[in-house]
């Protein structure tokens, strides 16, 4: 599943100006745009049972734990505009997935050069695919039927002693001797603690 | 002999399979568990914003913006939510527009963010972000002309700047930024002729510029200025296409601006001429257009219609509470307006036609609740009727943020979006159940109730079809038991008594959600004056047991009677089961803090006691009767003061009466002891203490090796988090090596710290929980780039030497010493840290009954889900290699990292599982841990602008049969098992008879 699951975060990192056309000379040029790409595969959305393949609708991309927050487009595209050299957060809260957050480091001295890794396992994201943690699952799975779970329960247990002692006692007791029976039963007579019927047996000899 | 014990072992195996199912444990919920035991409630909010969506045909679309910042998409027939957007806080947004009949466009953050969502399923289609100068004022102008459908330009208006944006795909037509200081663009006005555009701007509060514009290039064609007389209050308002009015700085003057293709021409008008009652702000009402506006003073709202801009005329006033909506386009010529107001319990609803305002369209009387409230706002619509005539209906929005459609006199729907912003949260028990009510008439008769079993038999066995799977589901949701108006057994069922921002009250029912009562507190509501109170607190009053038994329970809510802490305090007192207001009381002192005390007069009146500002502490209830209790316990009684902006902890204690006060309830306080942290390196972020009503178990937790280590419990112990000045930012603000983050725990009596650790290269936010003798707080590690939980537990050293049996038996044990916190405590602490994955929104910690359950963590993440994580987790005697002895305790080999990932040999001793499924509670802001009378089990209420409530077994049902449990299955088996026997019996028999034949 988490295979057929292919998430991309592809950051490509632009240190543009601010706003889409630079003749309107933006207050402050040192702003850096964070530009990813958040991709869930529309047929394991479905899949999922979430229903919608507009599954991006509710995907919200979070910038150092809720500075900022953009919504991804139906593309997946998201981008943060005008953030400042030095390292920051990306998170992901998508409902059903688990999206490791990323840490993402513009250099100041080199502008364009920005760096993003993983948390969660330090990978570090070149050209930069994000492979999906996993799958969030809210709910227990039932079961599936098992002869052992059946055995293991305090019924089942019952049953099972009951079964035994159906089967299997009268098995045992076939497998027995009979002569061997006979001893047995002789020895419980000739026993030194005089049993109850032994006591009868006495008075009526 | 053989075939008949085939038969007996097929049977037996079939109740066998039959019987685990029903056993089977769960930690996490099942799908088709859902809305069993939870129930989840979406809300948006009060509406700020409305904009209807004007489609022929298909479903009818109302788009909302409200005041917590919610953008949703709402059904026009059942006020059902299509979609919603929970925005955050600080991307406020300002405007919201509908631009081609299928994108709604908002405007955030003063104006540089602007964003198109898809109308039918609210995806966001672009995003487009906007220069604009900081010095503006976050007022704003979409304008989306519609009517030219060849460019489709969104017009933006910040500051200086003004941008024209393709509605279509978000790309900037033009933008413009104005060289002119101080300006601040208020208005713009599409010419209907051609493609130009004005832009009306104040630059220094008289100078008023008007800027023509090419709407296709955003060339300037002319710019005009006019100087004025007097300032500006920076209010206008369009009159008409070419007329617009604007309020002077003092609020009582009006200028008629009429702009001119090539000049600027004014005239002053006097309010006082017009409107005779001008006490409060006066205010203009956003209505436009052929040349009717309203005028809003405080006791009345104005009609007015312009002539020209000779002066102004007043068709009509409506007293005051009035509230009229914008203007709605009829026909090309016409356009209709709204006017509410009140009539006794009732409210009016007039439409209008700007043409003709003397004369009206609808007069309709609706009946409203009165727990609403005034009439805010109201928000036109119209339709056709079947004879091709025009209906109009309204959005209503009340003073208890409830949202409601009026159609026909009548109310259509409502929505209770008060609920968006709870302030405050308690519960109440409810009423015990009375003599003479069977609950056997629940349960009809046996064939049903077998019947039903032997449905659900069947879903767990994966043999129903959907019809009966539907049925299971409807029959569940429906079992009356959980909705009872009565005290339950378990404690399930209790009232959840939230108190709004608005300063209503609710009681909700735990079972399904819904309201039993509701009560706007007159004390609590806006003055004529314009101050806004605000809701405080709500605290249990009286909780009647043995002696006034008879007397429902009470609650007191307190609350400021206006938005400055210094506001006098206002307190109310409620009845419990029904909602009425017993008591009020407005105080002649503020409310600063607000300490609830653990002691009772002899009615069960909890005391309470109020600091205000000039720490002093008034003592609530006012009896003699509280008086005698608490000057039993003043000497005990010790409060502490957390000062952020001074970075002060304060710690009092309580002297008899005040020196210059007659007032016998009301004390003064003297320091005691006061911490200064060092405002250079360290600022407070966070205070936490153990909640008041805690109760633990144990006071010793056995170790592994048999030895005893004995819990720091006092209830005095506070947490305190400082972080570095240049750390008190967002992340990425900060390096590294100027980050550092502080985590002390004092004793909150006599100031000592008790313990006090640096995490370097660490930052805020910080959250934190405080249970029984350990903190859990969460912060960011800026080494790491990673979250980061820590724990610190503490334990008493001095009374470590207690473990000696003939000591105990000798009586030579400090056990039964009186604990004083003037001792010097001998502590052990012990903490660890792992990193978390997440940015977290709340922390809480489960509470149970008696405190025997284990703990979990309730985690609100930053999905807006609430994740409960079991406290051994977060256990700082976690070792990589644990002991035989230690597992066996359930120590869980130490891990750098939390695992948000349940690991598969953990989940058999601990359950780790989003308590909130596959919902989410959008804007989480709360998580309340109510023990049920269950020692297993805890209710759990997560506010936010959603709600969502829960029942959860930290430790799994040990103590009850789970709701899955079946009993008709129970007796199935028995009977199965006495046929069994009585089989067997039947064969021996026979076998005995034949041997004895042989």
């Amino acid at each position: 599943m988490a295979a057929r699951l292919l998430l991309l975060v592809l950051f490509a990192v632009v240190a543009a100006r601010v706003g889409a056309a630079a003749a309107y000379q933006p207050g402050s040029a040192e702003g850096h745009t964070i530009a990813g790409r958040i991709k869930i595969d529309a047929a394991s959305a479905i899949a999922k049972g979430f229903g919608l393949p507009a599954k991006t609708s509710n995907t919200k991309v979070i910038l150092n734990g809720g500075q900022r927050v953009t919504f991804a487009r139906p593309d997946g595209y998201f981008a943060f505009h005008n953030v400042p050299a030095g390292t920051h957060l990306i998170e992901v809260s998508s409902l059903g997935y688990l999206f490791s957050p990323v840490r993402v480091d513009i250099s100041a001295r080199n502008p364009g050069h920005i760096q993003a890794a993983l948390t969660e396992n330090r990978r570090v994201l070149n050209e930069l695919v994000l492979e999906p943690l996993r799958e969030e699952q809210y709910y227990e799975k039932r079961e599936p039927f098992s002869i052992m779970s059946l055995l293991k329960s305090p019924m089942g247990m019952m049953l099972g002693f009951m079964v035994i002692m159906v089967f299997v006692m009268p098995k045992m007791m076939e497998n027995i001797d009979p002569e061997e029976i006979k001893q047995a039963q002789e020895q419980m007579r000739n026993s030194p603690v005089p049993s109850f019927s032994g006591l009868l047996a006495r008075a009526n000899s | 002999m053989a075939p008949p014990r085939h038969l007996l072992l097929l049977l037996l195996l079939g109740f066998l399979a039959a019987a685990s199912l029903a056993f089977t444990l769960t930690a996490a919920v099942y799908e088709d568990q859902v809305g069993l035991a939870d129930w989840h409630q979406k809300y948006i909010g009060k509406v700020k914003q409305a904009v209807y969506h004007s489609q022929k045909s298909g479903r009818r679309r109302v788009v909302v913006l409200t005041e917590e910042n919610v953008i949703a998409s709402l059904d026009l027939r059942s006020g059902d939510i299509f979609w919603r957007h929970v925005i955050e806080k600080n991307d406020p947004v300002d405007e919201l527009s509908l631009s081609l009949g299928k994108y709604v466009v908002t405007l955030s953050s003063g104006g540089s963010i602007l964003r198109a969502w898809n109308l039918p399923d609210g995806q966001m289609i672009w995003e487009t972000n906007l220069q604009v100068s900081k010095s503006s004022k976050p007022l704003l102008h979409v304008l989306s002309n519609n009517k030219v459908a060849k460019d489709n330009l969104v017009f933006v208006l910040a500051g200086r700047w003004i941008y024209a944006v393709s509605s279509i795909d978000g790309v900037i037509s033009w933008g413009k930024e104005f060289s002119l200081d101080g300006l601040d663009l208020k208005q713009i006005i599409k010419s209907p002729e051609n493609d130009i555009v004005y832009a009306v701007g104040l630059a220094g509060s008289s100078k008023l510029n008007l800027y023509q514009l090419n709407a296709k290039t955003g060339e300037t064609v002319k710019h005009i200025q006019e100087s004025f007389p007097i300032a500006l209050c920076g209010e206008t308002i369009l009159g008409s296409h070419n007329v617009l009015v604007a309020l002077d700085e003092t609020r009582s003057d009006l200028f008629l601006i009429e702009l001119k293709g090539e000049s600027i021409s004014y005239n002053k008008v006097h309010i006082s001429d017009l409107v005779q009652d001008l006490s409060g702000t006066v205010k203009l009402l956003p209505l436009m257009s052929n040349g009717v506006i309203a005028l809003q003073a405080s006791s009345t709202v104005s009609l007015l219609k312009l002539k020209g801009i000779d002066g102004l005329e007043v068709i009509q006033s409506f007293e005051q509470p009035a509230a009229v909506s914008d203007a709605l386009t009829i026909t090309e010529k016409d356009e209709a307006f709204a006017v509410v107001q009140h009539t006794g319990s009732e409210i009016e609803f007039v439409v209008k036609f700007t043409s003709d305002v003397t004369g009206e369209v609808i007069r309709e009387k609706i009946n409203i609740d009165q727990h609403r409230g005034n009439i805010q706002k109201v928000f036109l619509n119209n339709y056709i009727r079947t004879d091709k005539s025009h209906g109009f209906r309204a959005l209503v929005v009340m003073e208890d943020h409830s949202l409601l459609l009026v159609q026909q006199g009548e109310v259509v729907w409502s929505r209770e979006d008060g609920l968006a912003s709870i302030v405050d949260v308690t519960t109440s028990e409810l009423p015990i159940e009375k003599d003479g009510v069977s609950v056997a008439n629940v349960e009809h008769n046996l064939f049903e109730w077998l019947k039903g079993h032997m449905l659900k038999l069947k879903g767990t066995l994966m043999l129903a079809n959907a019809d009966e799977l539907a049925a299971i589901q409807a029959m569940r949701l429906k079992s009356s038991e959980k909705n009872k108006m009565t005290r339950d057994h378990n404690g399930f069922r209790k009232l959840l008594i939230v108190l709004t921002k608005a300063g209503k009250v609710i009681a909700l029912h735990t079972g399904d959600g819904r309201i039993i009562w509701s009560n706007l507190l007159q004390s609590l509501r806006s003055s004529k004056s314009g101050e806004m109170p605000s809701a405080l607190r709500i605290c249990q009053w009286q909780v009647p047991h043995h002696r006034v038994m008879h007397e429902n329970p009470s609650i007191l809510i307190i609350g400021r009677s206006g938005a400055d802490s210094a506001a006098p305090g206002v307190l109310s007192v409620l009845d419990s089961y029904s909602g009425e207001e017993l008591n009020s009381l407005k105080l002649d002192h503020s409310v600063v803090q607000i300490i609830p005390l653990t002691v009772k007069d002899s009615s069960e009146h909890r005391l309470q006691l109020i600091v205000d500002s000039h720490s002093r502490a008034h003592l609530y209830p006012r009896s003699p009767d509280a008086m005698n209790v608490f000057l039993h316990e003043m000497p005990n009684t010790y409060l502490y003061t957390v000062d952020i902006e001074t970075n002060v902890i304060r710690g009092h204690s309580l002297q008899k009466s005040c020196d210059n006060s007659a007032d016998e309830y009301c004390f003064s306080t003297k320091e005691l002891w006061s911490i200064v942290f060092p405002s250079d390196t360290e600022r407070i972020a966070i205070s936490e203490t153990r909640k008041m009503n805690e109760v633990v178990h144990a006071q010793a937790k056995i170790i592994a090796d048999q030895d005893v280590m004995y819990k720091y419990l006092s209830k005095n112990l506070v947490f305190v988090a400082t972080v570095s000045p240049k750390a008190s930012g967002e992340i990425g603000s900060a390096a590294p090596e100027e980050a550092w983050l502080v985590a002390y725990l004092i004793d909150a009596v006599t100031g000592r710290i008790l313990h006090r650790v640096t995490h370097h290269g660490a930052q805020g936010p910080v959250h934190a929980v405080v249970s029984e003798n350990w903190v859990v707080y969460h912060y960011f590690n800026l080494r790491a780039h990673r979250f980061e939980m820590a724990v610190i537990e503490i334990y008493d050293q001095s009374r470590a030497d207690n473990k000696d049996v003939m000591k105990l038996i000798l009586g030579k044990h400090n056990l039964s010493a009186p604990i004083t916190s003037y001792s010097r405590p001998e502590v052990m602490v012990k903490s660890q840290s792992y990193f978390f994955t997440f940015s977290v929104k709340a922390i809480a910690a489960t509470q149970t009954a008696k405190g025997i359950t284990s703990k979990q963590l309730l985690i609100g993440t930053i999905g807006d889900q609430v994740l409960a994580l079991d406290k051994r987790f977060v256990d700082p005697r976690r070792s990589v290699n644990p002991t035989q002895q230690e597992k066996e305790e359930g120590i869980i080999p130490l891990t750098d990292a939390l695992p948000i990932i349940p690991t598969t040999h953990f989940t058999i001793f601990l359950s780790q599982s989003y308590l909130t499924h596959s919902l989410q509670v959008e804007a989480l802001r709360g998580i309340v841990s109510i023990p049920s009378k269950l020692e297993s089990t805890t209710l759990v209420f997560t506010y936010g602008v959603d709600l969502f409530y829960t029942q959860l077994a930290p430790s799994r049902t040990y103590d009850s049969l789970t709701d899955e449990f079946s009993y008709a299955l129970l007796l199935i088996t028995i009977a199965a098992l006495v046929a069994a026997i009585v089989v067997t019996w039947i064969w021996s028999e026979k076998k005995e008879l034949r041997d004895k034949w042989r």
